[in-house]
């Protein structure tokens, strides 16, 4: 069964099917960052192009359940904060 | 049939197309110029210029930018309307599979014209019967007054919330869009009566509700979307019919039943299958020398009135259909058309008229004796072809 | 129904000269079709126009091949083209020539009804461009009698506007008072 609505065109009325839609699970790398190496700077937050880097109180946070790991905040890191590590090797 | 009165004017197939357009009152207009349709666009263009017609005209650098724009402004809630031939539908060809996905009624006219190569710029009908799996209603004219009258039933019939498809409204390139004749031109008010307020039924652009358009259809569920559209194909029949009466109520003209149209068929013993303006020289054919055929016109070629067609084909010494376009490697559209309708009654099928390749009463007398000789059933006959 | 064929040379209004034709039909009460030649011109006939003009419904969509009636706007085109191709027998054909070369014209279109006129003069003095196309049509009318005076008038008002369409309303008049039947 598909969880899309047999509508006219296949348009989606019910706004908020992309939140519903978990993408995080597309991922194969992770992003981990290093607090204490980061400088504050905000570039991995403007280059996400997913807006998964959010501001947090005292560094950036990355949200899971939608990065999907493409890599280019570690690319942007100007002190290489970022690491990319393979899922499976997270425990 | 134009009966002429203070309300004709003598106009060639172009303008009729672009006169329609602006009594409907469409909305946005995109559509990038190509021989023959390129009058229709200057037309357009002056209207809206001269403040005749109050619509948006969207410069585009290329036909597949004329459809995707018409397809966005469409998407939005409003009529829109585009025209093209040939090189520049074929361009079109991806988008036209978005537009009817997407179920928006969408109203394009095609002045038919063969395809390069070798370069050719006269009619033929190979660019809209190549579309003919695109899930476009496709409607075939056979005069100046039906193009203009068809334009305006296209609307109805696109927007109808049994259908919601787009519609293609063909017309032979030159033999209609570059020849002049009486037309009878609707009254504005009237047109705008019958055509009625654009009410979107399932697309808008509208921030109190918004809704997501052109999502990812998967394997678990665009086989259920594609076989809406069949369905919504097959009720655009009733639609087209209905359409095609109400027409008649309110101006006084009718395309047979809108989508099959009979002339002489009742007591003939021979019947030609055709469409386009081939039609009105078979009938002139029919009155100066062949009381004994029959003609059937296909006006709607998508959805095909194929029941219909085998029908009235029963029982006859013979039935031609007259192709102006090919499948290479196969039989001709039209008439393997037909023969999946009706598949006991011997048809047989000839080619004429590509590229513009004049179609003259002596071709139709030759094509009404491959019939007559039994001729043409598992192979085409070329018609006035020197190879 | 009356078939008619235009020959003419770029510049000279044969299309033109056949859609007044056809919008002049509708004024007489007339059904009508104009159109240019489909197709790549032949060497040496840069445009050629046809109309048809009937009492009825005409439902042929087929280009001319068998005129009743011929108009000719240049004479030179007769040594390059053969502007009688297919004309009936006894068929008519309106032809712009000055007086000088009418029995040159003639001998050319022998057993033909031929009618001459001054066209480019007409259209120099009235227009002052060498446009003959509608002066053609007057002569035409006068030679036919397929349409009246007045549905010309009518369809040169609907296809020019203010000065110009005068100016070829008096170049219609004045060929059509002096073409002439040349034999
Ligand atoms: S890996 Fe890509 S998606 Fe994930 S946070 Fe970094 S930039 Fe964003
Ligand atoms: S780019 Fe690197 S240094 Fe800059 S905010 Fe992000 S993690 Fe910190």
């Amino acid at each position: 069964m598909s969880e899309m609505e047999y509508t006219i065109g296949a348009v989606i009325k019910e706004p908020g099917s992309t939140r519903r839609n978990k993408t995080g699970r597309w991922r194969v790398f992770r992003p981990v960052l290093d607090e204490d190496k980061c400088v504050g700077c905000a570039r991995c937050f403007m280059f996400c192009p997913d807006g998964c880097v959010r501001p947090a109180e005292d560094a950036f946070k990355i949200d899971y359940e939608y990065c999907k790991g493409c890599g280019i905040c570690a690319k942007v890191c100007p002190v290489d904060a970022i690491e990319m590590v393979l899922e499976e090797e997270m425990e | 049939m134009t009966e002429l009165g203070p309300d004709v004017r003598v106009i060639n197939g172009n303008y009729a197309a672009a006169e329609a357009v602006r009594l409907v009152d469409v909305d946005v207009i995109a559509a990038y110029p190509i021989t023959p349709q390129t009058p229709i666009v200057e037309y357009l263009s002056e209207f809206i210029a001269n403040g005749e017609l109050d619509a948006e005209f969207i410069h585009v650098e290329s036909e597949h930018s004329a459809i995707s724009a018409v397809v966005g402004a469409s998407a939005t809630g409003v009529r829109v309307f585009t025209a093209t031939a040939s090189q520049g539908l074929a361009l079109m060809h991806e988008v036209l599979f978005i537009a009817s996905g997407l179920r928006l009624p969408i109203v394009m006219a095609v002045a038919n014209r063969a395809l390069s190569a070798p370069i050719n710029i006269w009619c033929d009908h190979s660019d809209t019967v190549a579309q003919r799996d695109t899930c476009w209603i496709q409607l075939y004219c056979e005069s100046n007054q039906e193009i203009l009258d068809t334009i305006i039933q296209a609307y109805r019939i696109a927007e109808h919330e049994d259908v919601l498809l787009p519609v293609m409204v063909c017309f032979d390139g030159f033999t209609l869009s570059h020849t002049l004749e009486p037309v009878a031109i609707p009254d504005e008010e009237r047109v705008r009566e019958f055509v009625g307020e654009f009410e979107p039924v399932h697309c808008r652009l509208d921030p109190e509700e918004p809704m997501t358009i052109g999502p990812v259809g998967g394997p678990d569920c665009y086989m259920e979307f594609k076989k809406m559209q069949h369905e919504a194909m097959e009720r655009a029949r009733e639609v087209i019919g209905e359409v095609n009466r109400e027409f008649s109520d309110a101006f006084g003209r009718s395309y047979g039943d809108g989508l099959v149209e009979e002339y002489n068929t009742e007591d003939a013993d021979y019947i030609v299958i055709a469409m386009g303006s081939v039609c009105g020289t078979v009938k002139h054919v029919i009155d100066e020398e062949r009381p004994d055929v029959g003609l059937v016109r296909v006006k709607a070629y998508r959805p095909f009135p194929g029941d219909r067609i085998a029908e009235i084909i029963q029982d006859r010494e013979g039935v031609v259909t007259i192709d102006r376009t090919h499948s290479y490697g196969a039989m001709p559209p039209l008439w393997t058309d037909v023969k999946a309708h009706a598949p006991d009654v011997e048809v047989s099928s000839t080619i004429a008229g590509l590229g513009g390749r004049d179609v003259r009463p002596e071709d139709v007398l030759r094509a009404i004796k491959v019939a007559e000789e039994g001729k043409g059933t598992d192979e085409p006959v070329w018609i006035n072809v020197n190879v | 129904m009356i078939e008619i064929r235009i020959h003419g040379r770029g510049g000279q209004g044969a299309v033109t000269a056949a859609e007044i034709l056809a919008i002049a039909a509708k004024e007489d009460g007339k059904y009508s079709q104009a159109f240019p030649f489909f197709g790549v011109e032949r060497r040496g006939a840069p445009v050629t126009a046809f109309a048809r003009i009937s009492d009825e419904f005409i439902r042929v969509r087929s280009q001319i091949y068998r005129p009743d009636h011929i108009i000719v706007l240049d004479p030179s085109l007769m040594s390059v083209v053969d502007v009688t191709e297919g004309l009936r027998e006894d068929g008519l054909v309106v032809i712009n020539a000055p007086e000088d070369n009418w029995n040159d014209v003639l001998e050319r279109l022998s057993g033909y009804r031929v009618y001459a006129v001054d066209a480019t003069e007409i259209a120099l003095d009235e227009l002052g461009v060498p446009i003959v196309n509608t002066a053609m049509v007057g002569a035409y009318l006068r030679a036919s009698k397929v349409l009246s005076l007045d549905a010309v008038r009518e369809a040169i008002r609907v296809r020019f506007s203010g000065e110009i369409a005068e100016k070829n309303v008096r170049a219609v008049e004045r060929a059509y008072e002096e073409v002439e039947r040349i034999e």
